[in-house]
């Protein structure tokens, strides 16, 4: 700053380099996390298809799980198709096909707090 | 073998082509043979800052393709003899990079070639990933600027999951930190992010620190890597990460605030 600043009426602006670090700190230390937390998401579903499979018969590819991060709350959405009920009369050949392969839809949510 | 040098950053516009031509004609001037691949298709610029644009018959899809050879599209370089340049396509379209192709491209000039140095495009889509999956080493080039340093920090990343090395879970990419248009003066005054600080987020080890320079504009209009502008502060850090790169032990310069006199001090204005 020359002297000439003090007649031009110069007030010095608040330093902004020190929030530039901090904002990228907290930016980037979320962004590591749901990086690397990607890699255990197919093991979960994986071992959770395993674990519902023992109870019911389910397919594997109608299961689906997200992790959604914001704030300071995370989500953990598994959702789950099982298939339909089998028919009381297996021998009755009146129902229509599209009937007997409709699967019925269940949802199951899991709430966490993140750390 | 040689050695593949991915120059990428995420975010455009933070000196890639720029740190690109420097350093691989850097290289080449300390005797290496260098060719400096452009993967930026469709948005071809190296050929402009390198000078060579009205040299460019062939580029590197129409070698993928089959239109030509790859001694066709390569240019020598007319100032330094041990460096080539391979241009991008400035037509086709952004599918016309495979990944065998640029394999067999590679494997090609390794038998020639002691340096591969690709430019990324900006960006994590095809060109970016294409131009790093074969890296041995990055220079990721990074600003003193928060949108920079994240789209640095999310190219380690992809440096880590999606290279070829990290495929084939070999010896990880060896990173390097290039810190482009870096102002001492800004820093001092707490406007700017300072070395430090990016070191600290980025967390791997420095190349070099590039002052912003008016010569970096000088070079490009006149289509000459400003590492052959040897007066320059910019030329000069260049020619030290290169060194560095090549295993010199230099200090770094530019990173504090020129020493200025006493007149310029009083009258203010900007240090020569």
């Amino acid at each position: 700053m020359s002297w000439l600043d003090v007649f031009r009426g110069k007030s010095k602006p608040p330093p902004s380099a020190g929030a530039a670090k901090e904002r990228l700190q907290i930016v980037l230390a979320h962004e590591r996390i749901s990086r690397t937390g990607d890699d255990f998401l197919p093991r979960l579903q994986k071992e959770l298809i395993q674990v519902v499979a023992r109870y019911v018969a389910i397919d594997p590819k109608a299961v689906n799980i997200s992790l959604d991060r914001g704030g300071d709350m995370s989500t953990l959405a598994i959702e789950v198709e099982l298939p339909a009920p089998e028919k009381p009369k297996p021998g009755a050949a009146a129902a229509k096909p599209d009937e007997l392969g409709k699967p019925a839809d269940s949802k199951a949510e899991a709430g966490q707090k993140a750390s | 073998m040689a050695q593949v040098i991915v120059v990428t950053s995420g975010k455009g516009g933070v000196g890639k082509t720029t740190s690109s031509a420097a350093f691989a004609t850097g290289l080449a001037q300390s005797g290496k043979k260098t060719v400096v691949i452009d993967f930026d298709v469709g948005l071809r610029n190296l050929d402009l800052i390198m000078g060579v644009e009205r040299r460019v018959v062939f580029d590197i899809v129409n070698v993928i393709s089959g239109e030509a050879r790859l001694n066709q599209a390569l240019i020598r370089d007319k100032r330094v003899d041990t460096l080539s340049i391979l241009p991008a396509s400035q037509t086709r379209d952004k599918d016309a990079l495979t990944k065998e192709g640029v394999a067999q491209i590679i494997d090609e000039l390794s038998q020639e070639f002691d340096y591969i140095v690709c430019d990324s495009p900006a960006g994590i889509e095809k060109g970016a990933l294409l131009a790093l999956y074969f890296a041995d080493q990055a220079i990721v080039v990074t600003n003193p600027e928060v949108s920079s340093v994240r789209d640095s920090d999310r190219i380690l990343g992809v440096l880590q999951s999606k290279s070829r090395r990290a495929e084939e879970k070999k010896d990880p990419v060896k990173e390097h930190l290039l810190v482009t248009r870096y102002a001492p003066e800004r820093v001092e005054k707490g406007e700017m992010l300072k070395l430090e600080d990016i070191r600290e987020i980025l967390a791997i080890p420095l190349l070099g620190v590039i002052p912003e320079s008016e010569s970096v504009l000088k070079a490009s209009n006149t289509g000459s890597p400003v590492i052959l502008d040897d007066v320059s502060n910019a030329g000069q850090a260049y020619k030290d990460a290169v060194a560095r790169f090549l295993g010199e032990d230099r200090p770094h310069r530019f990173i504090e605030p020129e020493k200025r006199g006493f007149l310029s001090r009083l009258f203010g204005g900007r240090a020569a």
